[in-house]
């Protein structure tokens, strides 16, 4: 243990007013703590210099998934393991299920939550890619109030997001009724568990007559933040999937990717990886 | 009573504890008024300390603060030699080097402590690659950088070239491997002027460390005590290693007056201490037309670190493993450890030959395809038979059966079905399956005259009630020393396995049977144990109160009778060398090893030509081992071993910037998973060494050595990729694949 | 030290029992188990969440009690490695652990367990594929998992009454 525990501060508000009260009366001063997972972790290399956190884990309005007519709605304290047992989601919206699976461990799954992953703001992130394939919708609330912006706004580049300083993640909205889509996700790793991702692609496409008649794409490890590839679903509209297809888009592709050299990998394997993925997303529809 | 115990799968002697979490590692213990310590180290890798600093904010005088000249012996950590420092004084030569030790009852205040102390430093330009320290860029050791050079040469290799048929070269490497074993390093030291040095911790040579320990305090031997606690894996990590800490943990001991505990935190213990070699092999190889082999010249060089702690040791053994289970009439070795500015490399299972074996196998594979001939063809032809002999001069005195195993591998893993399968469905489809295998040995035991110098001891003492305690230093660290020697014991003497007791490694209460490295415990200290037991039935029988054919109960009732007239019953015993092993430490050859373990492995992979990924599908392991004391331990032993390789193979890659390790976190440097893993399946032969406790051979580091060239091998096969070096990791491997379809 | 904001009495069920400490709320419970409870059968290997020695049941789900703040145990119903065994008799795992060789050196052991028991738990005849997922969060370094999982698979046959 690196970092000296006894300076930490904690509190346990007892529910959702209250932990946004706090945050608006001192903004920035404290920092909420879900699962821990990211935070314990940067405890232990003395990597938090941040003192004070905001128990929210207990919170009840932040937690669990809520369905209606249009939308399924995710509290930011949804683990990744409900996230894996809830029925509609694995029934509508399985590639957050596989992101889920291939995040951590069990034991991560049990305390990581949804919330959690999202304000870390990891470019490694596995579950983000599958939200921006999906559209989502991620509610922010204060005590001033809520608000609700595209998830694909939410990261505005390396670890920065539109998130205010007495704002918390409460819920993430999927828009439903694209179960149709033809749905794909491959998190390519350093092993085949608890791994981080070297790239990671999600994606999903709308296939009228041969052709493709909607595509989402997005990826994340490729950029200082999860990317959705506009530019690709652009080009890829109104084409017939076919190896020629492949090519071009993964040129396409290689213009709006901003890969990096790190300890675990390379620019250059992360950039023709994600080629490749595309290519065999694209092999999946024809 | 079926009291014959060798040959069955006897349950782990102290399994009960393990599988109940009541079995005591060095951080489960805590001693009354115990302060926690702390290492300062250095972050440079090469220079002067100018000054030392220590930070505001801290009450400074409530820590024991110990430097080198605290140091109340010689500052060393005695090994081979003695050219590591302790304690860093006034000279810097790799990053993490130790430099100051802290302590404090506090480990949070000590957290931040460890934080406030700067080290002033003036770097020196340092050296990081085996180019460069042979280049002599800077001399970073001795005069020249070299820690050791071999030179072996059987018949005359320089008189192949001109009749060869072909000539093969190739340039090899490995990359360093962490040991992770699961439980980090600790010890706990207690130390004073008026009661000597006594420390506990995790290690697998407690007479290793006794000596550095006598040398640092400069204290008489019986003053020093040095005990095993419970250790969670070691695999060469805990060989010379835990000298360095348990000297840290006794001069806080000994400067605060109070019993230290020093555990690592796993970003210090990977970036700090030991790793496998890194290592360079260059292959020069003549064949006739016929695919025989005609000369085979090997260039081996070893990356040591900063200091040469056990570098000419893994360089012996690299070497002699170098040429491996064939016949070639003439063979050059000219191999050396160098020296750079990295945090010393040491002992981990396999010990050198994994480095040269790979370079071997996968070199012996590409000179098949020059010949145009499959690569178990072009063993076949070359494969050694008893009578021969190896690159050392050795006459192979065991029937092995090379060809036998090698078909035994096949049939178990449809090699030859499978190469042909894949190779045709290849064309088809982004995964390319193959198929690969390597062939080898490994010698159990010290090489040469190492284990006539180790003169090896274990005694054993018989109670009056009948139960029978063996005193061995041999370390259990969970490849199953305790079970292993009470088979023995137990078989020897005709008595249940429970009724024989291993004592507790501790210095003050066992001889020195040599360290617990080197695929020897079974092999040598268990014929001792095997000796000392039948040593305490002959004092009874020569007592008169045993009968030579007798019941086993009748042990026990000897036992109470002896000890009641004559007092306690004991029994030492000393290793004596073979009078018919010879060898000669200056030309380096005759008998190097008393006994080889020998093997086939056939690897069967996948590699995503999309992702560069390669998955391990299936894996056989075929070896002749002698005897198989536990079939469950032994299988285990394989496993486990083969588990590592995968991680050699595939995953286990240290990136170092400036001769740092910068993946020094679970999460960056990869071990296999249980997802990761094939199916391993095992299978042992035994031809019984009459040498070994019931016949048995050393296997521990054996699966080391045969794994990742068997991997390696699969990967040529399924992709056509020409590999050279280790892990092979997905971003090479995708760039390779790229040139090869270019 | 600095000022410290200080320590918060936790209130937990450990293995069964009533257990009460006082810790700083951002000590790991890892901590808090083998320091104030004096249950050391809970291991630290890496710190990090990565190698799963240090895992326990928090509230019926597995975690790495090295990532779990002191201050989320208040109210909650743990079970560590010295709770697995019921009244001296041990639970099947154990038994197979011994029985196959599943443990090596031992010091992944409990956290292994911990998680075959949980995986048992929930699906009492897992295949193959669920237990090599249900275990990747435990690293052995010992065994190459190969006879984690025959005991794993022996326990569940011996616990469905047959084998």
């Amino acid at each position: 243990m690196r970092s000296v525990v006894p300076l930490y501060e904690w509190e346990t508000p007892p529910d959702l007013a209250s932990a946004l009260g706090r945050m608006a009366r001192e903004p920035g001063a404290w920092k909420p703590f879900a699962g821990g997972t990211d935070l314990m972790v940067l405890l232990e290399a003395g990597k938090l210099p941040h003192r004070r956190f905001l128990n929210i884990w207990k919170i009840g309005e932040l937690r669990g998934v809520e369905t209606s007519a249009d939308r399924v709605s995710l509290g930011a304290l949804a683990t990744y393991t409900e996230i894996r047992r809830h029925d509609v989601l694995a029934r509508e919206f399985p590639l957050l299920g596989r992101a889920a699976a291939e995040t951590g461990s069990v034991a991560t799954q049990n305390r990581g939550t949804i919330g959690g992953n999202i304000a870390n703001a990891s470019p490694a992130a596995d579950s983000p890619p599958a939200l921006l394939v999906y559209d989502a919708e991620i509610e922010l609330v204060s005590a001033r109030g809520s608000r609700r912006i595209p998830y694909a706004n939410f990261h505005t580049g390396y670890k920065t997001m539109d998130l205010a300083a007495d704002e918390l993640i409460w819920r993430v909205h999927l828009p439903r009724g694209r179960s149709g889509w033809r749905q794909y996700y491959r998190k390519v790793g350093t092993r085949r568990a608890q791994a981080i991702s070297k790239v990671c692609f999600a994606a999903a496409a709308k296939i009228e007559n041969g052709l493709i008649a909607g595509a989402r794409i997005a990826l994340a490890s490729v950029a200082p933040a999860v990317l959705r590839s506009r530019a690709v679903e652009q080009f890829l509209l109104g084409r017939r999937p076919s190896p020629e297809l492949a090519l071009s888009a993964g040129a396409e592709l290689a213009r709006e990717l901003a890969p990096i050299d790190d300890m675990r990998s390379t620019a250059r394997y992360r950039l023709r990886v994600a080629q490749n993925l595309l290519a065999e997303f694209l092999e999946t529809l024809g | 009573m079926d009291t014959h115990v060798i040959g069955k799968s006897v349950p782990r002697k102290e399994g009960r504890e393990k599988v109940t979490g009541r079995a005591r590692y060095v951080d489960d213990i805590s001693l009354p008024g115990m302060l926690h310590g702390a290492t300062v180290r250095s972050a440079i890798p090469r220079g002067r300390i100018r000054a030392i600093h220590f930070g505001p904010g801290i009450p400074w005088k409530e820590f024991t603060i110990v430097t080198a000249r605290d140091i109340p012996g010689k500052n060393c950590i005695t090994l081979l030699i003695e050219d590591q420092p302790c304690l860093a004084d006034g000279v810097i030569n790799h990053p993490e080097e130790p430099i100051l030790l802290l302590a404090h009852a506090d480990p949070y205040l000590l957290a931040a402590a460890r934080q406030s102390v700067f080290i002033e430093t003036e770097p020196l330009p340092p050296v990081f690659t085996i180019e460069d320290s042979l280049a002599k860029k800077e001399i970073v050791w001795g005069g020249d950088n070299i820690f050791k050079t071999f030179e072996v040469e059987k018949g005359d290799v320089d008189s192949a070239w001109a009749r060869a048929a072909l000539i093969v070269e190739g340039v090899y490497e490995t990359g360093a491997q962490e040991q992770l074993y699961i439980e980090p390093q600790g010890m706990i030291a207690e130390a004073s002027p008026e009661n000597g040095v006594t420390v506990w911790g995790s290690l697998q040579c407690p007479y290793y460390a006794h000596k550095a320990l006598v040398r640092l305090f400069g204290l008489p031997k019986d003053r020093v005590r040095v005990v095993q606690t419970e250790t969670g894996g070691g695999f060469g990590g805990k060989e010379e290693y835990p000298s360095m800490i348990a000297g840290h943990a006794a001069l806080l001991a000994w400067k605060s007056g109070r019993p230290v505990k020093l555990i690592y935190d796993r970003a210090e213990d990977m970036a700090a201490t030991t790793k496998r070699h890194p290592s360079r092999t260059r292959h020069r190889t003549a064949v006739s037309r016929d695919g025989r082999l005609l000369a085979m010249d090997v260039d081996f060089t070893i990356d040591g670190g900063a200091y040469q702690t056990l570098s000419p040791v893994v360089l012996s053994r690299g070497t002699i493993h170098a040429a491996g289970p064939y016949n070639c009439p003439n063979v050059r070795l000219r191999t050396r450890a160098v020296a750079t500015n990295a945090p010393p490399h040491g002992a981990f299972r396999g010990f050198g030959a994994p480095q040269s074996v790979f370079a071997l196998e996968r070199h012996l594979d590409r000179v098949a395809l020059a010949l145009g001939i499959a690569p178990e063809e072009f063993r076949h032809i070359n494969f050694i038979r008893e009578g021969d002999t190896l690159a050392v001069h050795q006459r192979v005195r065991e029937k092995v059966d090379m060809n036998r195993l090698m078909e035994r591998a096949f049939a178990l893993s449809d090699y030859r079905a499978k190469r042909d399968r894949f190779s045709r469905e290849n064309a088809r489809g982004p995964v390319k399956r193959g198929v690969g295998f390597a062939s080898f040995l490994h010698g159990a035991g010290f090489t040469g005259s190492g284990e006539e110098y180790l003169a090896s001891e274990v005694s054993a003492e018989a109670t009056a009630e009948g139960r029978v305690r063996i005193h061995a230093a041999s370390t259990e660290m969970g490849q199953g020393t305790n079970t292993i020697f009470s088979q023995i014991a137990a078989e020897a003497l005709g008595l249940p396995c429970e009724q024989i007791e291993i004592v507790q490694p501790d210095t003050a209460s066992v001889p020195n049977s040599g360290p617990t490295v080197a695929s020897r415990t079974s092999m040598i200290v268990g014929k001792l144990v095997e000796q000392a037991a039948l040593a305490l039935e002959k004092k009874l029988e020569d007592a008169g109160f045993l009968a030579a054919k007798r019941h086993p109960s009748a042990f026990s009732a000897a036992c109470a009778q002896y000890v009641a007239k004559h007092g306690p019953l004991l029994s030492h015993v000393r290793y004596e060398h073979p009078r018919d092993l010879h060898w000669d430490d200056d030309k380096y050859q005759g008998d190097a090893y008393g006994a080889y373990a020998w093997a086939v492995y056939v690897a069967e992979v996948s590699v995503d030509t999309r992702t560069g990924e390669t998955r391990v599908e299936d894996f056989v392991a075929v070896q002749e081992v002698g005897r198989v004391i536990n079939p469950v331990l032994a299988a285990g032993q394989i496993e486990g071993g083969v588990a590592q390789g995968v991680g050699f193979a595939l995953f286990e890659n240290v990136v170092w910037r400036e001769g740092r390790m910068v993946n020094a976190q679970m999460t960056n440097y990869v071990m296999p998973t249980s997802m990761d893993v094939p199916p391993i399946r095992v299978h042992f032969e035994e031809i019984p060494y009459d040498r070994g406790p019931g016949g048995a051979k050393g296997i521990g580091e054996l699966p080391l050595d045969g794994t990742a060239p068997a991997i390696a091998n699969a990967i040529a096969h399924a992709t056509g990729a020409d590999i050279r070096r280790i892990p092979v990791t997905p971003e090479v491997l995708l760039e390779t694949l790229e040139a090869v379809h270019a | 030290m600095p000022d410290s904001p200080g320590k918060l009495r936790v209130s937990c069920t450990v293995n069964g029992e009533p257990a009460e400490f006082e810790a700083y709320p951002m000590e790991r419970l890892l901590d808090v188990l083998r320091r104030e409870l004096r249950l050391t059968g809970t291991k630290e290997g890496c710190g990090e969440g990565e190698c799963g020695a240090c895992s326990v049941e928090m509230d019926g789900a597995l975690v790495n009690s090295c990532l779990v703040p002191a201050a989320q145990a208040d109210g909650a119903v743990l079970r560590t490695i010295e709770g697995v065994a019921a009244a001296g008799q041990l639970h099947a795992v154990q038994q197979a652990f011994l029985a196959y060789g599943g443990a090596q050196c031992g010091i992944c052991t409990p956290g292994m367990i911990l998680a075959a028991v949980n995986l048992l738990d929930r699906h009492p005849s897992p295949s193959l594929d669920q237990i090599r997922e249900a275990l990747s969060g435990n690293l052995c370094r010992c065994t190459g998992y190969t006879k984690i999982f025959e005991s794993v698979v022996a326990a569940c046959r011996k616990s469905d009454g047959r084998g």
